[in-house]
């Protein structure tokens, strides 16, 4: 049984073949690539289920022993580092996961990628995208980054794999580079994949550091030799001091170092603002980078460096809770910003920030298990929502051209015609009433829809997040425990939101009225993820629950808790609770309940606002800028220079509004009233020292971002002269022992 | 011993100097060829043969004569300022001799874990026979490197077609 | 060993500042390069006496030096084939006219 696993390092190959084959060979025979990518994949995924399944049936054993494979990679300094692949329990699960939900959307993009509307009709030749090839060779390129991720034994490995997932998702983001919008604030594919790429590297850059650290403390990467119990002991027990902060537990800088990495991947707030502009790129790489795969691999680093964090917890217990904080506030705070936004694919971006979240509060509070579970979970559910969603669009818009071409007389009034100049597929205001159109598409996205929320006892999304609330309850974290479950209330209100607004009610456009169901190669991928969006979860019921619980045994929860008590964190099954297991039944019934109530029973009309917009007002529109993230960032397409520019330029900005409508505001109301009392105060105070104070911040701040700017001169010769002066400060610094 | 490597240095760092200072860019082509040449017998001086003698080959032997190629056939299109500096040149020069200096200051307080002892005397073999073996594979990716980075050079300095 | 090694490495640095200087001053994009040859001389002498005075045993020093050659030729190889380019789009080879890079 053990020969299987040395199947193990030949996972990520197939593709890494097919890519090189396409761009290489293949490239003119759109199918032929396509078909050699799918093939490509499938192989790994037997692959990658033999292995899995050969774990599964033999976990007793291999948890306490498990496979690892690894030749001498590169001589280094004090001994030789070792590349190879281990499988744990969590590669196992991941594993069984990855590579089938990436077969499922391979074969899913074999029908989605058609000829795109945006271009000239006249090129279109074979109904195919004319990158269509190119499009399966980046996709396999990045099937390989994942696989490899996941089998990887060591850190330098996963994070080389890390990158070439990044490198694919900003060429897959930007895979449309050429479509402009009417709207110059309208983000497009191009300037979606820069934003992508650049906001996860602020996050890559600190994961390196935390690997350079960590390499640095113990001479080692990989994953099993750090685990010892007496490397931990070593790491939390070491001190490495931080300029002006004071010396911290090795452990907990290195794990905050590394949760950094995890944040930019995983769009974590405050780095979570390139994830839903990553929609721009086509819907199955939406589902590819954005739900099953690439987010999660932050998700997955944390998972798997949890050893490092608990022992940072034993220390000083402040990398765990950073973790639970950003976690639980990232599922809030995502959430609500889900309910404000139109665009069908949008919602779902949001909504897998916010999930995200939920499996980093998990990890935050200990819930090891718990995290793992949904995760795996929230990758089958989240993948169908992000395909149905696709089919959706692609259904509107083959409606929108029959009605165009159909009825080509038909409306000339001024709305219309704006209308007909750009038409929205995605937005979820030109839909309703799709569940006839289409009713494939229809019920798969419910019943993902209904996973997502939590739809009680049935669904795969209910016993994973109930595992979570489970958790933060019996470990006493109430605070994370509401915002959890308010973030589910939310959760479960704005997918219904979507479902009754695309599929229910009348059409209320003509472009939906005329909606055709999308080809068996994209239904039936939907039909088997539907399948596993309710099934899969059954794996994870607990043991003490009435029924189902005994005679199923929670085979996921035993071998997951087994490897926890392998890597000595701490597990204990939890013991049957009540609290949690109603809340969550009340906030998921509760919010689709309300969603009905709001968009259900009376359904929205064709040009009708939403009715939130009337009863949340301001905070509506609020929420529909996303809390005004993307402004406070600067990354507005029309204003586009150096990062660090845009940010003295956005401080001046706001310290002058501040200037002229607070601080003013409250000096003038002041002066204003002891003006007769206290002339010669307000002469000699007010304006001397309080504007002149309030001023003077302003001004400085101006004058920051005018002479940043002229930094940025373009000449390769003068950053290196800039480089030099750090690297001067630098070696002052460390020579003179500061 | 200490005077043959204090002139030798000197010689290098007067080449060196040479080089980034001679108006004339030929000029300045054939200093660098001398301070690779001093640099070769510093090698030697530390009893790297066999690296001195891959220096000549290579550095003076290939990469110079490349430079001196590159100068030549473009000369018409370098002005007669060809070897001129520009306008932050000041600011360099004290930022070069600030870094040396703080480098000294480093090099002179550091302790290293020097150990006297004898150059190996299969030292050329070893070298052979390390980079078939352990360094096999960095061996390979520098193969792999010079290949890419010669096709690339081809592909970048080749004149596009006018049919594309 | 009558010569410390630390004359080595300050020779090393001496080299590396210059050639470093010229990487910074010089108009020219050859004349730079040729900057940035010197520097990575310097390294190799690093590197050469790091091995005969710290580990003279085994010979990690002197193959890192040969690795350093190798990506010194593709170095060359490329940057002055990047400057022929270079000049025909832009019509220059003066390193402070090249300024692609301004936002």
């Amino acid at each position: 049984m053990t020969n299987v696993f040395n199947l193990t390092w030949l996972i990520p190959i197939p593709p890494l073949l097919a890519f090189f084959a396409i761009i290489l060979f293949t490239n003119p025979h759109k199918r032929l690539s396509s078909n050699l990518a799918i093939g490509a994949v499938a192989l790994s995924w037997v692959m990658s289920w033999l292995v899995a399944f050969a774990y599964f049936g033999n976990w007793h054993v291999l948890v306490e022993e498990p496979f690892a494979l690894s030749l001498p990679w590169l001589p280094t300094g004090t001994g030789v580092f070792r590349m190879g692949v281990a499988v744990d329990a969590v590669t196992a699960v991941m594993l069984f996961m990855v590579g089938f939900v990436l077969t499922m959307i391979f074969i899913y993009s074999h029908g989605y990628m058609t000829f795109p509307g945006y271009l000239d009709p006249a090129l279109n030749t074979d109904g195919l995208d004319p990158r269509y090839s190119r499009f399966f060779a980046y996709i396999s390129l990045f099937a390989t980054g994942m696989l490899g991720l996941v089998v990887a034994d060591n850190l330098l490995m996963l994070f080389v794999f890390w990158e070439i997932m990044g490198l694919c998702s900003y060429l897959l983001i930007g895979f449309w580079f050429d479509k402009t919008y009417p709207d110059p604030n309208q983000i497009t594919p191009k300037q979606a994949g820069l934003k992508a790429f650049l906001t996860t590297r602020i996050g890559d850059v600190l994961l390196m550091i935390g690997l350079l650290l960590l390499f640095i403390m113990t001479g080692e990467l990989n994953f099993q030799a750090i685990f010892k119990p007496e490397v931990l002991e070593h790491l939390a027990e070491s001190h490495l001091a931080i300029p002006f902060l004071g010396a911290f537990s090795a452990a907990v800088v290195i794990a905050i170092f590394i949760f950094w990495g995890a944040i930019g991947k995983s769009a974590q707030f405050p780095l979570h603002v390139w994830l839903p502009d990553a929609m721009e790129g086509p819907t199955p790489v939406s589902a590819l980078i954005h739900a099953a795969t690439m987010v999660s691999a932050g998700v997955y680093l944390i998972i798997r460096m949890q050893p490092l964090f608990a022992a940072a917890h034993h220390g000083e217990n402040g990398a765990m809770l950073f973790v639970a904080f950003i976690g639980a506030f990232t599922a809030l705070f995502a959430a609500t910003i889900a309910l404000a936004q139109n665009d069908i694919k949008k919602v779902l971006a949001y909504s897998t920030v916010s999930q995200l979240g939920y499996m980093f509060a998990a990890l935050g509070i200990g819930a090891w298990v718990a995290a793992t579970f949904h995760l795996i979970m929230h990758a089958f559910f989240k993948a169908l929502l992000f395909l149905g969603s696709g089919s959706v669009i692609h259904g509107v818009e083959h409606g929108h051209h029959h009605a165009q071409h159909g009825h080509g007389e038909h409306g000339h009034g001024h709305h219309d015609e704006h209308h007909e100049a750009y038409f929205d597929p995605q937005d979820m205001r030109n839909m309703g009433g799709l569940l006839r159109r289409m009713p494939a598409t229809g019920w798969t996205f419910i019943i993902g829809a209904a996973a997502l929320s939590g739809f009680p006892l049935v669904t795969a999304g209910f016993w994973s997040k109930d595992e979570i609330l489970a958790d933060a309850w019996y470990t006493g974290h109430t605070l994370v425990f509401w915002t959890l479950a308010a973030a589910a209330l939310l959760t479960a209100f704005y997918s219904f939101r979507q479902v009754f607004m695309t599929f229910f009610g009348k059409p209320r456009t003509e472009a939906a009225a005329h909606a055709v169901e999308s080809t068996r190669s994209m239904t039936v991928p939907l039909m088997i993820l539907a399948v596993f969006a309710i099934a899969a979860g059954w794996v994870g019921i607990p043991e003490w629950f009435p029924g189902v619980g005994a005679i199923l045994g929670n085979p996921l929860g035993t071998m997951l808790g087994a490897q926890a008590e392998a890597y000595h964190l701490h597990h204990k099954p939890l013991p049957p609770q009540s609290v949690p297991l109603l809340v969550s039944i009340v906030v998921s019934l509760g919010g689709i309940f309300l969603a009905w109530l709001v968009y259900g029973r009376k359904p929205l009309e064709a040009g009708q606002p939403d009715p939130l917009e009337r009863w949340l007002g301001p905070i509506y529109t609020v929420l529909r800028h996303k809390y005004y993230f993307d402004e406070l960032y600067g990354s507005l397409p029309n204003v586009r220079p150096a990062l660090i520019l845009r940010f003295a330029l956005w401080l001046t900005a706001v310290l002058r509004a501040f200037d002229t409508y607070v601080i003013d505001g409250i000096v003038n109301a002041v002066g204003n009233f002891g003006r007769r009392f206290a002339r010669a105060l307000r002469l000699f105070f007010d304006e001397l020292f309080v504007d002149g104070a309030v001023n003077g911040t302003g001004f400085v701040a101006q004058v920051a971002g005018s002479v940043l700017r002229l930094v940025q001169t373009g000449q390769v010769q003068f950053y290196l002269l800039i480089v030099l002066l750090g690297v001067l400060a630098f070696l002052a610094f460390v020579q003179l022992g500061l | 011993m200490p005077m043959i490597f204090l002139f030798l240095a000197l010689l290098t760092v007067v080449m060196a100097i040479g080089t980034v200072t001679a108006r004339n860019l030929f000029h300045a082509a054939l200093f660098l060829v001398g301070a690779f040449f001093g640099v070769a017998t510093i090698y030697v001086l530390l009893e790297a043969e066999f690296l001195a003698v891959s220096q000549i080959i290579i550095y003076i032997g290939a990469i110079a004569t490349l430079i001196v190629f590159a100068i030549m056939l473009s000369r018409s299109m370098m002005g007669r300022e060809a070897g001129g500096y520009n306008r932050f040149w000041v600011a360099a020069a004290v930022g070069a001799a600030a870094l040396l200096a703080l480098l000294a200051w480093v090099l002179t307080t550091v302790p290293f874990p020097v150990v006297d002892q004898p150059v190996p005397a299969d030292a050329i073999s070893q070298i052979g026979a390390g980079l078939v073996g352990p360094y096999v594979i960095p061996f390979e990716v520098a193969s792999v490197l010079l290949v890419v980075a010669l096709i690339g050079a081809v592909m970048i300095a080749r004149e596009r077609h006018r049919q594309r | 060993m009558t010569i410390p090694l630390s004359w080595y490495l300050l020779l090393a640095a001496t080299l590396f500042c210059i050639g470093f200087f010229g990487v910074l001053s010089r108009r020219n994009a050859v004349a730079a390069l040729m900057g940035v040859e010197l520097m990575l001389n310097a390294v190799n002498i690093n590197l050469v006496g790091f091995w005969r005075y710290v580990r003279p045993a085994d010979l990690t020093g002197q193959i890192f030096a040969i690795f350093v050659l190798a990506v010194a030729a593709a170095e060359a190889a490329v940057g002055l084939a990047l400057m022929i380019a270079i000049y025909r789009t832009r019509r220059t080879i003066n390193v402070d006219e090249i300024d692609l890079l301004k936002g």
